[in-house]
């Protein structure tokens, strides 16, 4: 008998209300209810999570790691693109 | 049969329903099919340790005679058991093992939605707890059974006999016996009988869609609540379970 892997989903969980969610791993599952299930009990067992999001993971278009150089290298010299050149008044505090 | 009494044997019997299946299901732990799964048992199991502890200790408290839950789990022997049948009976496969926990985890919600009108607060409360447990599970547990008898033949083949083996263990669940009247006469617990027409209604619409046929034959093995009649897997489960507190008493760490 051939063995039939399940896919890989990866697992977004949001911690509270309000956060953004955030990625928190893979994991296999035949179909997209069956990974919200696992997910539940694999990554929110000790009260991480309100909500979870599933994504196959075959869905996802990742960048690829060979462009690195033309990707990013150009926004690395350039400050000017970061607002640091305000005073910010003291009573702002952190920023 | 005095009150006390009558309460005492049905929170053992809740207790160690939750205990055994609790434990049997602790066994997979590290060799289930897939890691999703090994987690996935692992928690339902220790859910049902946790909800033992409740049932357990408050039937510690009734007795009044100085035991502690731990006591009552850790060295009692099987004649003092309460647990039904269906709990103790082997893992088997991993198509063995859901479709038990689907048949107790669909009992498990309908008496513990009922309790949570218990009469007494302590019963209410604890219920009120474990629902919420026990409804995951039986959705967890509902949705496997489903997907492996509506899957392959190997797989329904499996789940098929799964059911045809265990069924027999099903309908000791919804015995009454003088302790169920005792706790009705009180309004602390539900006859088990009154239960059985709604488990039985979600147990079809369940075995439909996963394609498995329930068997006809209503004949039900007893004797696993009252402890009058363990089935031979109990003792050798609690060999097991209980050795170290047998062999080191009252170690801990």
């Amino acid at each position: 008998m051939t063995r039939k892997e399940w896919p890989l989903w990866e697992v977004f969980i949001r911690g509270q209300r309000g956060l953004s969610h955030r990625h928190v791993g893979s994991l296999h599952a035949a179909d997209a209810e069956m990974a919200v299930k696992n997910a539940r009990d694999v990554y929110t067992r000790r009260n991480e999570g309100v909500s979870i999001w599933v994504v196959e993971a075959a869905k996802i278009t990742a960048s690829d790691p060979a462009d690195k150089e033309a990707m990013y290298d150009p926004a690395e010299s350039k400050v000017y693109r970061h607002p640091t050149f305000f005073d910010i008044p003291d009573e702002i505090k952190a920023m | 049969m005095d009150q006390q009494t009558a309460t005492f044997e049905f929170l053992c019997r809740m207790g160690d329903n939750t205990l055994v299946l609790g434990h049997r299901v602790s066994e997979w732990c590290g060799k289930a099919p897939v890691l999703e799964e090994d987690i996935a048992l692992a928690n339902v199991a220790l859910d049902l340790i946790g909800q033992t502890q409740m049932w357990l200790g408050l039937a510690a408290e009734v007795e009044g005679a100085g035991r502690t839950a731990d006591d009552l789990a850790m060295l009692r022997d099987v004649w003092d058991f309460r647990s039904a049948l269906l709990v103790e009976q082997p893992n088997g496969d991993f198509g063995q093992t859901l479709m038990r926990q689907y048949l107790f985890d669909q009992w498990h919600v309908a008496v513990l939605t009922a309790l949570m009108e218990s009469a007494d607060p302590r019963v209410a409360d604890i219920a009120a707890k474990s629902v919420k447990e026990a409804r995951y599970h039986v959705e967890r547990s509902a949705d496997l059974v489903i997907r492996l008898g509506d899957g392959t033949e190997e797989s329904h083949g499996r789940m098929q006999a799964a059911l045809d083996k265990l069924w027999p263990f099903f309908g000791e669940l919804f015995d009454d016996d003088p302790v169920d009247a005792a706790m009705a006469e009180a309004g602390i617990a539900p006859l088990p009988s009154g239960l059985r027409a709604d488990v039985d209604q979600e147990v079809a619409a369940v075995m439909a869609q996963a394609t498995l046929v329930i068997p006809a034959d209503r004949f039900a093995h007893r004797g696993g609540k009252t402890g009058i009649r363990h089935s031979e897997h109990l003792g050798h489960m609690l060999t097991q379970m209980q050795w170290l507190q047998r062999a080191y008493p009252g170690a801990t760490w």
